[in-house]
């Protein structure tokens, strides 16, 4: 119960903003390079095969996968504490893989469930994942049609992140981002079925500064981004207009609005010509 | 298992597909230049930031702080010590805090 109370505004403040990951550390330091190439440029002589970029992939998500681990404990005892069965919440994290939507959704549980309100609440939070899969899909060129409705199944923000900065400096090929996703998708469906079980043990992961991890990944990831034209705009107009909307009604509509406004700034600041560099 | 909590998740998980797949009405080869071009460059940066930006700059001093040096961090230092920078910085800054 204490844990259901406490931390209640905490996950919910905390979690929208902290789900996303980072692509293999070495990539996100290089991605602060030059960041040229932005579409795949063909083979290259030293193409790394499919086990090195799925290995990759898995090496870059773990830190984001440590920092996941803590809240999906807590999601899973806040699910069992509102009265869903284990199974259930697996299924949930499962169906769903949404940390932010299934914090929100879980925390105003009521029984029986209203599914359609569940149902609009979620695709509000979920929101920004239009514009996180518009884009991710221009990096996709090499992905079967198959294997992109795949990815965009398990796209959350920590592998969406990565692979953006993966694209930004080379290739984004399937492998890189099954290697993203799989066992960080596969880790949050374990870890919120433990924190079912265990979860109590969990007190509030904010005291220790995991829900950080996720602020600090998102901060490199965009530091990683710096060289490209707009990007003081583009950060100013994002971030000032989710701030703002934030401060007049919390939640997840200042993710849309700053997104849209950033989008917006950088392309008024581009002129008709583009920016291209 | 209830049949109220299973066409709720199933309506979650419904909702978050259609947000997932709607990058696929865009048609392939949309916005190669101009301002459209641009607009899709910056999104990255654009979702990024608005995920970030209440956190960092309306929660309090603490957030604030570690996230400034965080960025510090960022500027110079590959991933992995900008994640533990920014969990260090911001647990103790949070503890310090109600002590000021």
């Amino acid at each position: 119960m204490e844990i259901a109370r406490r931390p209640r505004v905490t996950f919910v403040q905390a979690w929208p903003r902290s789900i996303a990951h980072m692509g293999a550390v070495q990539s996100t330091r290089a991605s602060a390079g030059p960041l040229m190439p932005d579409r795949p440029t063909g083979k290259s002589p030293h193409e790394p095969t499919a086990f090195a970029d799925f290995r990759d992939g898995v090496v870059a998500t773990l830190p984001a996968m440590a920092a996941a681990t803590p809240f999906a404990f807590l999601l899973g005892a806040l699910a069992t504490d509102k009265g869903l069965s284990t199974l259930e919440t697996g299924l949930m994290s499962a169906l769903v893989f949404a940390g932010s939507a299934q914090f929100i959704v879980l925390d105003t549980w009521q029984s029986p469930a209203p599914w359609l309100l569940v149902g609009l609440v979620t695709f509000v939070v979920n929101f920004r994942h239009v514009f996180m899969s518009a884009s991710v899909l221009r990096h996709m060129g090499s992905f079967s049609p198959g294997a992109r409705c795949a990815a965009l199944l398990f796209l959350a923000d920590e592998n969406w992140a990565f692979a953006e900065a993966r694209a930004a400096r080379g290739r984004l090929t399937v492998a890189y981002y099954a290697g993203l996703s799989g066992f960080f998708y596969l880790n949050w469906v374990v870890s919120t079925v433990a924190g079912a079980y265990v979860g109590r043990l969990i007190r509030d992961p904010r005291a220790w500064g995991f829900d950080f991890a996720f602020i600090a990944i998102f901060i490199g990831l965009i530091v990683g981004f710096r060289s490209r034209p707009g990007f003081v705009v583009t950060v100013t107009a994002s971030a000032g207009t989710a701030t703002l909307v934030h401060l007049i009604q919390p939640g997840p509509l200042s993710i849309a609005l700053g997104a849209a406004a950033g989008v917006l700034a950088a392309a008024i600041a581009a002129g008709p010509a583009g920016a291209r560099r | 298992m209830s049949a109220d909590t299973l066409a709720a998740i199933a309506a979650m998980s419904l909702a978050t597909i259609a947000t997932r797949f709607a990058g696929l009405i865009v048609p392939a080869g949309f916005a190669r230049r101009g301002r459209l071009e641009a607009a899709f460059e910056a999104m990255p940066v654009a979702v990024l930031a608005a995920i970030i930006a209440p956190t960092v700059l309306a929660t309090g001093w603490p957030e604030t702080a570690a996230a400034l040096i965080t960025l510090i961090v960022a500027w110079r230092s590959p991933l992995i010590a900008v994640v533990v920078a920014g969990v260090a910085s911001a647990a103790a800054l949070r503890a310090l805090a109600p002590m000021l």
